[in-house]
Protein backbone atom coordinates (compact mmCIF):
# COMPACT_ATOMS: atom_id res chain seq x y z
CA UNK A 1 0.00 0.00 0.00
CA UNK A 2 1.23 3.41 -0.89
CA UNK A 3 2.53 5.66 1.91
CA UNK A 4 1.26 8.76 3.13
CA UNK A 5 3.48 11.83 3.68
CA UNK A 6 3.60 11.67 6.70
CA UNK A 7 4.53 7.78 6.92
CA UNK A 8 7.65 8.95 3.65
CA UNK A 9 8.61 12.19 6.45
CA UNK A 10 8.88 9.25 9.50
CA UNK A 11 10.83 7.62 7.01
CA UNK A 12 13.14 9.29 5.61
CA UNK A 13 14.03 10.39 9.25
CA UNK A 14 14.87 7.29 10.15
CA UNK A 15 17.05 6.75 6.88
CA UNK A 16 18.86 10.32 7.75
CA UNK A 17 19.50 9.41 10.90
CA UNK A 18 20.84 6.07 10.22
CA UNK A 19 23.07 7.29 7.44
CA UNK A 20 24.15 11.19 9.22
CA UNK A 21 23.34 10.67 12.73
CA UNK A 22 21.24 13.76 12.45
CA UNK A 23 18.32 13.26 15.27
CA UNK A 24 14.87 12.05 13.65
CA UNK A 25 12.83 15.16 14.82
CA UNK A 26 15.35 17.76 13.31
CA UNK A 27 14.50 16.09 9.89
CA UNK A 28 11.03 18.46 8.79
CA UNK A 29 9.50 19.34 5.84
CA UNK A 30 11.33 22.52 5.28
CA UNK A 31 14.94 20.94 6.00
CA UNK A 32 17.59 20.88 3.03
CA UNK A 33 19.36 18.11 3.30
CA UNK A 34 23.21 19.61 2.81
CA UNK A 35 22.64 23.00 4.33
CA UNK A 36 20.64 21.47 7.09
CA UNK A 37 20.79 17.97 7.81
CA UNK A 38 24.52 17.97 7.35
CA UNK A 39 24.11 15.54 4.41
CA UNK A 40 26.65 16.23 1.69
CA UNK A 41 26.50 14.77 -1.61
CA UNK A 42 27.53 11.26 -1.11
CA UNK A 43 25.54 10.77 2.26
CA UNK A 44 22.62 11.47 -0.09
CA UNK A 45 23.28 8.61 -2.63
CA UNK A 46 22.87 6.78 0.42
CA UNK A 47 19.54 8.53 1.65
CA UNK A 48 18.22 8.06 -1.94
CA UNK A 49 19.29 4.64 -2.34
CA UNK A 50 17.60 3.53 1.21
CA UNK A 51 14.65 5.48 0.15
CA UNK A 52 13.77 3.42 -2.75
CA UNK A 53 14.38 0.27 -1.13
CA UNK A 54 11.61 1.09 1.59
CA UNK A 55 9.64 3.53 -0.92
CA UNK A 56 9.71 1.10 -3.28
CA UNK A 57 10.43 4.23 -6.06
CA UNK A 58 13.29 4.52 -8.43
CA UNK A 59 14.77 7.85 -7.85
CA UNK A 60 17.14 8.84 -10.99
CA UNK A 61 20.89 10.23 -10.56
CA UNK A 62 19.36 13.26 -12.66
CA UNK A 63 16.19 13.81 -10.53
CA UNK A 64 18.83 13.11 -6.65
CA UNK A 65 19.81 17.00 -7.30
CA UNK A 66 16.40 18.42 -7.51
CA UNK A 67 15.61 17.20 -3.88
CA UNK A 68 17.11 19.62 -2.20
CA UNK A 69 14.43 19.78 1.22
CA UNK A 70 13.12 17.03 2.62
CA UNK A 71 9.48 18.02 1.41
CA UNK A 72 11.29 17.78 -1.83
CA UNK A 73 12.01 14.08 -1.84
CA UNK A 74 8.53 13.24 -0.15
CA UNK A 75 6.84 14.95 -2.94
CA UNK A 76 8.90 13.14 -4.86
CA UNK A 77 8.66 9.75 -3.58
CA UNK A 78 4.60 10.31 -2.97
CA UNK A 79 4.21 10.54 -6.92
CA UNK A 80 6.50 7.76 -7.92
CA UNK A 81 5.69 5.16 -5.57
CA UNK A 82 4.49 2.20 -6.74
CA UNK B 1 38.54 -42.42 -33.56
CA UNK B 2 38.28 -40.06 -30.42
CA UNK B 3 40.82 -41.67 -27.87
CA UNK B 4 41.05 -40.99 -24.38
CA UNK B 5 42.76 -38.02 -23.28
CA UNK B 6 44.50 -38.42 -20.29
CA UNK B 7 43.13 -35.71 -17.70
CA UNK B 8 45.35 -32.97 -15.91
CA UNK B 9 45.48 -33.38 -12.40
CA UNK B 10 45.47 -31.03 -9.67
CA UNK B 11 45.56 -29.59 -6.43
CA UNK B 12 42.03 -30.28 -4.61
CA UNK B 13 42.00 -26.85 -3.26
CA UNK B 14 43.90 -23.81 -3.34
CA UNK B 15 45.28 -21.01 -0.71
CA UNK B 16 47.25 -17.73 -0.70
CA UNK B 17 50.89 -18.49 0.28
CA UNK B 18 52.79 -15.23 0.24
CA UNK B 19 51.97 -11.49 -0.60
CA UNK B 20 53.94 -8.76 -0.90
CA UNK B 21 53.52 -4.59 -2.09
CA UNK B 22 55.33 -2.05 -3.26
CA UNK B 23 54.73 1.55 -2.80
CA UNK B 24 56.73 4.05 -4.44
CA UNK B 25 59.09 6.39 -2.33
CA UNK B 26 57.45 9.89 -3.22
CA UNK B 27 54.37 10.64 -1.16
CA UNK B 28 52.08 13.41 -2.47
CA UNK B 29 49.92 14.93 0.22
CA UNK B 30 46.61 16.50 -0.76
CA UNK B 31 48.37 20.30 -0.26
CA UNK B 32 50.18 19.29 -3.95
CA UNK B 33 46.81 18.08 -5.46
CA UNK B 34 45.28 21.44 -4.83
CA UNK B 35 48.11 23.42 -7.05
CA UNK B 36 46.01 21.90 -10.02
CA UNK B 37 41.98 22.15 -8.95
CA UNK B 38 40.17 24.09 -6.79
CA UNK B 39 39.22 22.32 -3.84
CA UNK B 40 41.30 21.63 -0.13
CA UNK B 41 41.93 19.08 2.38
CA UNK B 42 38.87 19.11 4.50
CA UNK B 43 36.82 18.19 1.33
CA UNK B 44 39.10 15.33 -0.27
CA UNK B 45 39.54 13.62 3.17
CA UNK B 46 35.71 13.65 3.95
CA UNK B 47 34.51 12.98 0.51
CA UNK B 48 37.40 10.17 -0.03
CA UNK B 49 39.53 9.50 3.37
CA UNK B 50 42.35 10.41 1.40
CA UNK B 51 45.18 12.03 2.84
CA UNK B 52 47.95 11.37 1.22
CA UNK B 53 48.80 9.08 -2.46
CA UNK B 54 52.14 7.50 -3.60
CA UNK B 55 53.13 8.64 -7.34
CA UNK B 56 55.21 6.74 -8.99
CA UNK B 57 58.94 8.16 -10.27
CA UNK B 58 60.76 7.40 -13.55
CA UNK B 59 62.26 4.39 -11.94
CA UNK B 60 59.23 3.19 -10.62
CA UNK B 61 58.24 1.15 -13.64
CA UNK B 62 54.83 -0.92 -13.94
CA UNK B 63 57.83 -3.93 -14.81
CA UNK B 64 59.98 -2.34 -12.16
CA UNK B 65 57.40 -2.29 -8.87
CA UNK B 66 56.16 -5.57 -10.14
CA UNK B 67 59.31 -7.23 -9.65
CA UNK B 68 59.82 -5.73 -6.36
CA UNK B 69 55.96 -6.69 -5.21
CA UNK B 70 56.20 -10.31 -6.20
CA UNK B 71 59.78 -11.00 -5.03
CA UNK B 72 58.03 -10.41 -1.68
CA UNK B 73 55.00 -12.12 -2.11
CA UNK B 74 57.68 -15.49 -3.17
CA UNK B 75 59.95 -15.12 -0.33
CA UNK B 76 56.78 -14.63 2.38
CA UNK B 77 55.18 -17.74 0.76
CA UNK B 78 58.66 -19.97 1.09
CA UNK B 79 59.53 -20.00 -2.82
CA UNK B 80 61.98 -18.91 -5.11
CA UNK B 81 61.41 -17.70 -8.55
CA UNK B 82 62.26 -20.93 -10.23
CA UNK B 83 58.83 -22.75 -8.38
CA UNK B 84 56.78 -19.52 -9.99
CA UNK B 85 55.38 -21.50 -12.84
CA UNK B 86 52.87 -19.22 -13.92
CA UNK B 87 52.18 -15.32 -13.82
CA UNK B 88 49.45 -13.08 -14.23
CA UNK B 89 49.35 -9.63 -14.10
CA UNK B 90 46.52 -7.36 -13.88
CA UNK B 91 46.98 -3.26 -14.92
CA UNK B 92 45.17 -0.82 -17.15
CA UNK B 93 48.38 1.27 -16.71
CA UNK B 94 50.84 -0.55 -18.64
CA UNK B 95 51.03 1.32 -21.86
CA UNK B 96 51.99 -1.17 -24.63
CA UNK B 97 49.25 -3.12 -25.68
CA UNK B 98 51.92 -5.87 -27.10
CA UNK B 99 53.75 -7.85 -25.65
CA UNK B 100 52.28 -8.43 -21.90
CA UNK B 101 54.61 -6.94 -19.15
CA UNK B 102 53.53 -10.14 -17.55
CA UNK B 103 56.07 -12.17 -19.79
CA UNK B 104 59.07 -9.12 -19.08
CA UNK B 105 58.25 -9.54 -15.27
CA UNK B 106 58.30 -13.64 -15.41
CA UNK B 107 61.50 -13.35 -17.10
CA UNK B 108 63.16 -10.41 -14.67
CA UNK B 109 62.24 -12.69 -11.86
CA UNK B 110 64.03 -15.65 -13.00
CA UNK B 111 60.61 -17.49 -12.91
CA UNK B 112 61.96 -19.55 -16.45
CA UNK B 113 59.43 -20.45 -18.92
CA UNK B 114 56.04 -19.83 -17.27
CA UNK B 115 53.07 -18.91 -19.05
CA UNK B 116 52.09 -15.46 -18.37
CA UNK B 117 49.88 -12.87 -19.47
CA UNK B 118 48.00 -9.67 -18.30
CA UNK B 119 44.56 -9.03 -17.59
CA UNK B 120 42.58 -6.27 -17.84
CA UNK B 121 39.66 -5.90 -15.33
CA UNK B 122 39.98 -2.54 -14.32
CA UNK B 123 40.16 -2.87 -10.19
CA UNK B 124 38.97 -5.79 -10.28
CA UNK B 125 41.52 -7.18 -11.82
CA UNK B 126 43.41 -8.71 -8.98
CA UNK B 127 40.52 -10.80 -8.05
CA UNK B 128 39.95 -11.71 -11.50
CA UNK B 129 43.43 -12.76 -11.28
CA UNK B 130 43.04 -15.04 -8.27
CA UNK B 131 40.29 -16.63 -9.28
CA UNK B 132 41.62 -17.91 -12.61
CA UNK B 133 44.87 -18.88 -10.83
CA UNK B 134 42.59 -20.89 -8.39
CA UNK B 135 41.43 -22.56 -10.68
CA UNK B 136 44.80 -23.59 -12.80
CA UNK B 137 46.10 -24.71 -9.46
CA UNK B 138 42.75 -27.08 -8.58
CA UNK B 139 43.15 -28.17 -12.37
CA UNK B 140 46.40 -29.03 -12.49
CA UNK B 141 47.78 -26.66 -15.18
CA UNK B 142 50.47 -24.63 -12.78
CA UNK B 143 51.37 -25.68 -8.82
CA UNK B 144 52.29 -21.66 -8.18
CA UNK B 145 50.51 -18.74 -9.37
CA UNK B 146 51.49 -15.31 -8.60
CA UNK B 147 49.12 -12.76 -8.95
CA UNK B 148 50.22 -9.00 -9.47
CA UNK B 149 47.81 -6.22 -9.73
CA UNK B 150 49.84 -3.22 -10.69
CA UNK B 151 49.00 0.59 -11.52
CA UNK B 152 50.91 4.08 -12.02
CA UNK B 153 47.71 5.59 -12.34
CA UNK B 154 49.31 9.14 -11.52
CA UNK B 155 50.17 9.06 -15.79
CA UNK B 156 46.75 8.26 -16.30
CA UNK B 157 44.96 11.05 -13.85
CA UNK B 158 44.01 14.43 -15.30
CA UNK B 159 45.52 16.63 -12.65
CA UNK B 160 43.23 19.02 -13.28
CA UNK B 161 40.29 17.49 -12.74
CA UNK B 162 38.38 17.92 -9.95
CA UNK B 163 36.78 14.92 -10.04
CA UNK B 164 39.59 12.52 -10.23
CA UNK B 165 42.58 14.07 -9.50
CA UNK B 166 42.87 13.19 -5.87
CA UNK B 167 41.71 10.11 -5.98
CA UNK B 168 44.75 7.89 -8.06
CA UNK B 169 47.56 6.32 -6.76
CA UNK B 170 50.38 4.42 -8.12
CA UNK B 171 51.83 0.75 -6.61
CA UNK B 172 52.34 -3.05 -6.83
CA UNK B 173 50.76 -5.83 -4.70
CA UNK B 174 51.53 -9.73 -5.50
CA UNK B 175 50.27 -12.86 -3.90
CA UNK B 176 51.24 -16.74 -4.08
CA UNK B 177 48.55 -18.72 -4.77
CA UNK B 178 49.15 -22.52 -4.67
CA UNK B 179 47.80 -26.02 -3.58
CA UNK B 180 46.04 -26.62 -0.25
CA UNK B 181 44.63 -29.34 1.39
CA UNK B 182 41.89 -27.64 2.99
CA UNK B 183 39.50 -25.18 0.60
CA UNK B 184 41.02 -21.63 1.59
CA UNK B 185 39.72 -19.79 -1.42
CA UNK B 186 35.66 -19.80 -1.35
CA UNK B 187 33.72 -19.97 -4.92
CA UNK B 188 33.98 -16.33 -6.46
CA UNK B 189 30.57 -13.93 -7.17
CA UNK B 190 31.88 -11.98 -9.89
CA UNK B 191 30.14 -10.07 -13.27
CA UNK B 192 30.11 -7.39 -15.50
CA UNK B 193 27.52 -4.65 -16.39
CA UNK B 194 28.41 -3.66 -19.59
CA UNK B 195 25.14 -1.19 -19.94
CA UNK B 196 27.38 0.86 -17.56
CA UNK B 197 31.09 0.94 -19.67
CA UNK B 198 30.50 4.46 -19.69
CA UNK B 199 30.85 5.68 -16.33
CA UNK B 200 34.51 4.68 -15.66
CA UNK B 201 36.27 5.02 -18.91
CA UNK B 202 39.76 6.49 -20.41
CA UNK B 203 38.85 9.44 -22.28
CA UNK B 204 40.28 8.83 -25.44
CA UNK B 205 41.44 5.66 -27.32
CA UNK B 206 45.38 5.59 -28.46
CA UNK B 207 44.47 6.14 -31.79
CA UNK B 208 42.90 9.48 -31.80
CA UNK B 209 46.79 10.35 -31.90
CA UNK B 210 47.47 8.74 -35.06
CA UNK B 211 47.97 11.69 -38.12
CA UNK B 212 46.92 14.27 -35.10
CA UNK B 213 48.85 16.90 -33.81
CA UNK B 214 50.03 15.39 -30.16
CA UNK B 215 49.88 19.35 -28.94
CA UNK B 216 45.86 19.15 -30.16
CA UNK B 217 45.05 16.22 -28.44
CA UNK B 218 44.65 16.29 -24.58
CA UNK B 219 46.87 13.01 -23.15
CA UNK B 220 44.07 10.68 -22.57
CA UNK B 221 43.03 10.15 -18.87
CA UNK B 222 40.32 7.90 -16.51
CA UNK B 223 37.34 10.02 -15.76
CA UNK B 224 33.75 8.55 -14.09
CA UNK B 225 30.85 9.93 -13.14
CA UNK B 226 31.14 9.90 -9.27
CA UNK B 227 27.86 9.79 -8.51
CA UNK B 228 26.30 6.84 -10.07
CA UNK B 229 29.75 4.70 -9.29
CA UNK B 230 29.20 5.23 -6.09
CA UNK B 231 25.66 4.34 -5.86
CA UNK B 232 26.48 1.08 -7.92
CA UNK B 233 29.48 0.57 -5.32
CA UNK B 234 27.15 0.87 -2.32
CA UNK B 235 23.87 -0.40 -3.06
CA UNK B 236 24.91 -3.48 -5.43
CA UNK B 237 28.13 -4.48 -4.61
CA UNK B 238 27.14 -4.87 -1.18
CA UNK B 239 24.87 -7.10 -2.25
CA UNK B 240 27.57 -9.24 -4.49
CA UNK B 241 29.94 -9.16 -1.07
CA UNK B 242 27.12 -10.45 0.79
CA UNK B 243 26.43 -13.19 -1.84
CA UNK B 244 30.25 -14.32 -1.85
CA UNK B 245 29.95 -14.61 1.68
CA UNK B 246 26.84 -16.89 1.62
CA UNK B 247 28.62 -18.89 -0.99
CA UNK B 248 31.79 -19.70 1.23
CA UNK B 249 29.23 -20.31 3.96
CA UNK B 250 30.75 -17.58 6.19
CA UNK B 251 28.53 -15.24 8.15
CA UNK B 252 29.93 -12.12 9.02
CA UNK B 253 29.94 -12.88 12.17
CA UNK B 254 33.09 -15.68 11.54
CA UNK B 255 34.79 -12.97 9.25
CA UNK B 256 38.19 -11.33 10.87
CA UNK B 257 39.43 -9.23 7.77
CA UNK B 258 37.53 -7.41 5.29
CA UNK B 259 39.21 -6.22 2.36
CA UNK B 260 37.68 -4.30 -0.27
CA UNK B 261 38.98 -2.25 -3.21
CA UNK B 262 40.15 0.85 -1.88
CA UNK B 263 38.30 3.03 -4.29
CA UNK B 264 36.66 5.73 -1.72
CA UNK B 265 36.61 5.51 2.37
CA UNK B 266 33.25 6.38 2.00
CA UNK B 267 32.13 3.48 -0.36
CA UNK B 268 33.88 0.94 2.38
CA UNK B 269 32.02 2.66 5.55
CA UNK B 270 29.08 2.09 3.83
CA UNK B 271 29.71 -1.68 2.54
CA UNK B 272 30.10 -2.25 6.26
CA UNK B 273 26.74 -0.77 7.56
CA UNK B 274 25.23 -3.00 4.43
CA UNK B 275 26.87 -6.24 5.78
CA UNK B 276 26.50 -5.80 8.99
CA UNK B 277 30.23 -6.52 9.61
CA UNK B 278 30.53 -6.60 13.48
CA UNK B 279 33.03 -4.65 15.42
CA UNK B 280 36.16 -7.51 15.56
CA UNK B 281 36.08 -7.71 11.88
CA UNK B 282 39.35 -5.86 10.74
CA UNK B 283 38.57 -3.68 7.73
CA UNK B 284 41.56 -2.40 5.63
CA UNK B 285 41.33 0.99 5.17
CA UNK B 286 44.50 2.07 2.99
CA UNK B 287 43.21 3.57 0.76
CA UNK B 288 43.89 6.95 3.73
CA UNK B 289 47.73 7.27 2.33
CA UNK B 290 47.66 5.31 -0.59
CA UNK B 291 44.54 6.64 -2.80
CA UNK B 292 43.19 4.48 -5.14
CA UNK B 293 45.66 1.88 -6.82
CA UNK B 294 43.10 0.06 -8.47
CA UNK B 295 43.96 -3.66 -9.45
CA UNK B 296 46.61 -3.24 -6.86
CA UNK B 297 44.83 -1.89 -3.84
CA UNK B 298 43.55 -5.10 -2.40
CA UNK B 299 46.74 -7.18 -2.44
CA UNK B 300 48.42 -3.68 -0.71
CA UNK B 301 45.95 -3.50 1.43
CA UNK B 302 46.21 -7.50 2.42
CA UNK B 303 49.71 -7.02 3.09
CA UNK B 304 49.31 -4.00 5.37
CA UNK B 305 47.05 -5.51 7.17
CA UNK B 306 49.42 -8.16 8.18
CA UNK B 307 52.41 -6.40 8.17
CA UNK B 308 50.49 -3.91 10.71
CA UNK B 309 49.14 -6.93 12.88
CA UNK B 310 45.38 -5.62 12.61
CA UNK B 311 45.21 -9.21 10.54
CA UNK B 312 47.11 -12.58 10.66
CA UNK B 313 47.77 -15.41 8.76
CA UNK B 314 45.43 -17.69 8.71
CA UNK B 315 42.38 -15.15 9.05
CA UNK B 316 39.37 -15.19 7.44
CA UNK B 317 38.65 -12.08 5.00
CA UNK B 318 36.15 -11.09 2.30
CA UNK B 319 37.41 -9.63 -0.45
CA UNK B 320 35.32 -7.53 -3.48
CA UNK B 321 37.18 -5.77 -6.26
CA UNK B 322 35.30 -3.79 -8.15
CA UNK B 323 35.87 -1.17 -11.12
CA UNK B 324 35.95 0.04 -14.79
CA UNK B 325 34.09 -2.48 -17.12
CA UNK B 326 31.96 -2.10 -14.81
CA UNK B 327 33.23 -5.40 -13.33
CA UNK B 328 33.83 -6.94 -9.87
CA UNK B 329 34.54 -10.08 -8.60
CA UNK B 330 34.26 -11.16 -4.49
CA UNK B 331 35.22 -13.73 -2.46
CA UNK B 332 36.43 -15.45 1.20
CA UNK B 333 40.01 -16.22 0.93
CA UNK B 334 41.80 -17.83 4.29
CA UNK B 335 45.27 -15.08 4.67
CA UNK B 336 48.90 -16.12 3.93
C1 LIG C 1 34.59 11.40 -6.81
C2 LIG C 1 33.65 11.66 -5.66
C3 LIG C 1 34.41 11.74 -4.35
C4 LIG C 1 32.97 12.99 -5.93
O1 LIG C 1 32.01 13.26 -4.94
P1 LIG C 1 30.56 13.78 -5.36
O2 LIG C 1 29.83 14.03 -4.12
O3 LIG C 1 29.99 12.82 -6.33
O4 LIG C 1 30.92 15.14 -6.06
P2 LIG C 1 30.01 16.03 -7.00
O5 LIG C 1 30.71 16.16 -8.29
O6 LIG C 1 28.61 15.60 -7.00
O7 LIG C 1 30.12 17.40 -6.26
C5 LIG C 1 29.48 17.67 -5.01
C6 LIG C 1 29.89 19.06 -4.57
O8 LIG C 1 31.30 19.10 -4.30
C7 LIG C 1 31.95 20.02 -5.18
N1 LIG C 1 33.19 19.40 -5.64
C8 LIG C 1 33.37 18.50 -6.62
N2 LIG C 1 34.65 18.13 -6.71
C9 LIG C 1 35.30 18.83 -5.76
C10 LIG C 1 36.64 18.90 -5.34
N3 LIG C 1 37.60 18.15 -5.91
N4 LIG C 1 36.95 19.69 -4.32
C11 LIG C 1 36.01 20.45 -3.70
N5 LIG C 1 34.73 20.44 -4.05
C12 LIG C 1 34.37 19.63 -5.07
C13 LIG C 1 30.99 20.24 -6.30
O9 LIG C 1 31.19 21.51 -6.88
C14 LIG C 1 29.66 20.12 -5.61
O10 LIG C 1 29.38 21.29 -4.92
P3 LIG C 1 27.91 21.92 -4.93
O11 LIG C 1 27.02 20.88 -4.34
O12 LIG C 1 28.05 23.14 -4.09
O13 LIG C 1 27.60 22.19 -6.35
C15 LIG C 1 32.60 10.55 -5.54
O14 LIG C 1 31.65 10.68 -6.55
C16 LIG C 1 33.18 9.15 -5.59
O15 LIG C 1 34.15 8.85 -4.94
N6 LIG C 1 32.55 8.27 -6.36
C17 LIG C 1 32.99 6.92 -6.47
C18 LIG C 1 34.10 6.89 -7.42
C19 LIG C 1 34.95 5.70 -7.32
O16 LIG C 1 35.17 5.16 -6.28
N7 LIG C 1 35.46 5.30 -8.47
C20 LIG C 1 36.36 4.24 -8.60
C21 LIG C 1 35.64 2.96 -8.58
S1 LIG C 1 36.78 1.73 -8.99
Amino acid sequence: MAATQEEIVKGLAEIVNEIAGIPVEDVQLDKSFTDDLDVDSLSMVEVVVAAEERFDVKIPDDDVKNLKTVGDAADYILKHQA
Amino acid sequence: MTAKIKPSKGAPYARILGVGGYRPTRVVPNEEILKYIDSSDEWIRTRSGISTRHWAGPQETVAEMSVEAAGKAIADAGLTAEDVDAVLVATVSHFKQTPAIATEIAHRLGAGKPPAFDISAGCAGFTYGLTLAKGMVTEGSAKYVLVIGVERLSDLTDKEDRATAFLFGDGAGAVVVGPSDVPAIGPTVWGSEGDKAETIKQTLPWDVYRGANPEDVRFPAITQEGQAVFRWAVYEMAKVAQEALDAAGITADELDAFIPHQANMRIIDSMIKALKLPEHVAVARDIETTGNTSSASIPLAMERLLATGQAKSGDTALVIGFGAGLVYAAAVVTLP
